[in-house]
């Protein structure tokens, strides 16, 4: 039987209280390192925070490395912070802790622009100046549009339909998250463009990615198995194009029969080139998005620009720029890649 | 069902030692040595220790958001405390935050009136509760198997319901008021009284209730609970009813916190959730634990975060840093208790004499002595 009413207690007591100090110990050795790090004023002359919609993506890695680049040129006091993951409010906390710290900026790249608005709100109510950049959203000062809708629209069908020629058939596209307003808009634009001018052109399918390699890769798997007579796959995101074209040169049989185009990183996307599983693809320069996004952050921050139609700003070696309808910046029309240029681009 | 019958004697009289021997000291005492009184301690530690070195920290918001970032966890902990304590687990319920968002969005979309709206959200989220509630009991699967199974289920219906539409536009007055502050400057959020009285209601029904003695009951050994007259299906039952309409209910909230309804609302909440409630001190395995234990747990996460996010942390370090104290609290809690366990195993050598081939006893009976 467990009769033990010897010093039990007093060493449960002592074993918790060693608990106790080794959580405490352990908490302030996770925390000690933060101290010297926050040492320095972030309510500096100008500050800006860039929240990507999550880090360890290339494409924003790409733009943060731009809006780096631009704040070092103009003194800023530049921070990039995110989430890890995509989910609705996951960029909430770091809008919050901008606010908190007396940033003087915000360029946000929303995963959900609905979920972000209330704080971004709050954010502009306590006087920070609110970019938005690659997705728009209703709560902000600006909007950096990368290229426009129709304009990244034509481009992509410009190059597919020049491939399938007069004859036309069978695509399919390939997008990223389901809910991402700017994959979501480019799509439809394409669908319309479609229907419109190429009649000769069907669209079998949507397809989601979900922004993650291995399910994009095996959505195209699905595309192209399960659609006889695919002849091209649009894939208008960063992680399908590079994975339909992963899984092309994976599976000799559907190499030459389907042929994949969409908007890709130079980077990711050169080997495939090179190797002719694809001949070209299109893209803005995710760099001159974080640059201009930074510019154009500082020119409300400094009161040269309030957002409004007609503002004109220099943004350093782009060029001058001027906000159109709805307060929104074009870095300019899509750029194509190919055999060519690819090798010329660090993204 | 995991101690044959002569541990579950040896047990009984061992754990109304353990009860006497407890209940011996002052409540005070008691309180002490308990691994919530831990837990709450590491938060004071940590929040003084914020206070005093990160910048910024020491402001109402800073406490109004992190109780409005955490307020889904913190809610939707509270039944799922209760389902492990029974040795059960719900992993469905980020996924039925998304299902009841989904329907709400879909409601409101086609012209229910607000209020009505949520109420079919959380009727809806009482209904997915009970079919995980029946599977579990009345088909007699594994609770493990079955919320992995509907976690894909409810997620899947939750997209396939919305597709690639967001539904926003809720009545700003109800969105604004619903991250507004108790009162102006107050440091808490007005969701903070919803968790209140959910979680006094939760700590009621566990802790005061002849219901709740049979929910430990159930997680020690569900056969004696049986045999002692514990309703043990109704039980279960009952409580993944109660995680629906909370999870349903939470998966409201959300979706006017943020003025949106998506299908992919609440997406990994339940691991949220699940560490919160380990790191609060509940055994994984059934038996032990509380409400506040949980609460505070799930507290201290939030806590962390916070400090973290405005010392300029990244979201991967937050990540490592929350992985390492569950880890590391799930490890004191071992260490603790094979301490302890010795002590006991060894006293029981001395004290049972002859009875020396029960000199080691089961270690999975043992919970019941803590």
């Amino acid at each position: 039987m467990n009769f033990t009413f010897s010093k039990s207690a007093h060493r449960r007591a002592a074993s918790i209280a060693v608990a106790i100090a080794a959580a405490s110990v352990l908490l302030a050795g996770c925390a000690a390192p933060t101290g010297g790090s926050t040492g320095t004023d972030a309510a500096g002359a100008g500050s800006l925070t860039v929240i990507p919609k999550s880090l360890g993506n290339k494409y924003f890695e790409a733009s943060d490395k731009g809006a780096k680049a631009a704040a070092d040129e103009l003194g800023l006091d530049f921070s990039e912070v995110g989430p890890t993951s995509t989910g609705s409010a996951d960029q909430v906390p770091f809008i919050q802790t901008a606010i908190q710290t007396g940033q003087k900026a915000i360029a946000i790249a929303a995963n959900d622009p609905a979920a972000v608005c209330n704080d971004l709100k709050a954010a502009q109510d306590a006087g920070v100046k609110v970019v938005a950049f690659d997705t728009d959203t209703d709560c902000r000062d600006i909007f950096i549009n990368q290229a426009t809708v129709d304009g990244i629209a034509q481009g992509l069908v410009d190059l597919t339909s020049k491939h399938l020629g007069t004859a036309g058939g069978t695509i399919a596209i390939l997008s990223g998250g389901a809910n991402a307003a700017n994959l979501n808009a480019w799509v439809d634009a394409m669908t319309a463009l479609i229907e419109k001018e190429h009649p000769e052109i069907t669209i079998a399918q949507v397809a989601y990615g979900e922004d993650v390699d291995q399910k994009a890769y095996q959505a195209a798997q699905g595309l192209m198995q399960s659609i006889p007579d695919l002849k091209a796959i649009i894939a208008p995101d960063t992680v399908s194009v590079k994975e339909a074209a992963h899984y092309l040169s994976d599976t000799p049989q559907f190499q030459g029969k389907v042929w994949v185009t969409g908007l890709g990183l130079p980077s990711e996307m050169a080997t495939y080139v090179t190797s002719g599983i694809i001949e070209q693809f299109g893209l803005w320069n995710p760099e001159d998005l974080g640059y201009l996004a930074t510019y154009a952050a500082d020119a409300l921050t400094q009161g040269t620009i309030t957002g409004k139609e007609g503002d004109k700003f220099t943004a350093g070696k782009l060029g001058d720029f001027a906000v159109g309808t709805g307060g929104e910046v074009v870095l300019g029309p899509m750029f194509v890649f190919d055999k060519s240029n690819v090798g010329d681009f660090s993204f | 069902m995991r101690a044959d019958t002569v541990t579950i004697t040896t047990n009984a009289v061992g754990s109304a030692a353990a009860q006497y021997r407890r209940h011996s000291h002052p409540l005070w005492r008691r309180m002490l040595l308990r691994t919530e009184t831990a837990i709450v301690l590491a938060i004071i530690l940590l929040i003084i220790f914020a206070i005093t070195t990160v910048p910024y920290f020491a402001q109402p918001y800073t406490y109004l958001t992190m109780i409005l970032n955490s307020a889904p966890i913190l809610l939707m902990l509270l039944p799922v405390t209760l389902i492990i304590i029974t040795g059960d687990i719900d992993l469905s319920v980020g996924s039925v935050v998304g299902f009841s968002s989904a329907i709400f969005g879909l409601s409101f979309h086609a012209g229910v009136p607000l209020p009505l709206a949520a109420g079919v959200a959380v009727v809806g989220g009482g209904l997915v509760g009970l079919l995980n509630g029946v599977l579990v009991t009345v088909v007699g699967l594994p609770s493990l198997a079955v919320t992995i199974g509907t976690l894909a289920l409810f997620r899947g219906i939750a997209v396939g319901l919305l597709g690639t539409t967001a539904i926003t536009g809720f009545p700003s007055e109800v969105t604004q008021f619903i991250g507004a502050p108790l009162f102006v400057g107050a440091p808490v959020p007005m969701v903070t009284v919803a968790i209140i009285v959910v979680a006094i209601g939760f700590a009621v029904l566990l802790h005061l209730t002849p219901f709740g003695r049979g929910v430990f009951a159930i997680g020690l050994s569900s056969e004696t609970a049986a045999f002692s007259g514990v309703r043990v299906n109704r039980t279960r039952l009952i409580l993944f009813v109660l995680s629906g309409l909370v999870a349903s209910a939470t998966g409201v909230y959300y979706t006017l916190q943020y003025s949106n309804a998506i299908g992919t609302n609440g997406l990994g909440f339940e691991l949220q959730v699940v560490t919160a409630i380990v790191l609060g001190g509940v055994s994984i395995w059934g038996g032990r634990g509380s409400i506040l234990g949980a609460l505070a747990g799930g507290v201290l996460i939030a806590t962390l975060n916070k400090t973290l996010q405005l010392a300029g942390i990244g979201s991967d370090t937050i990540s490592i840093v929350t992985g390492a104290t569950l880890i590391f609290s799930v490890v004191v809690a071992g260490i603790a208790g094979f301490i302890s366990r010795r002590r006991r195993s060894k006293a029981s050598v001395i004290a049972a004499g002859v009875e020396k081939h029960r000199a080691i006893p089961n270690p999975k009976s043992v919970p019941s002595n803590h």
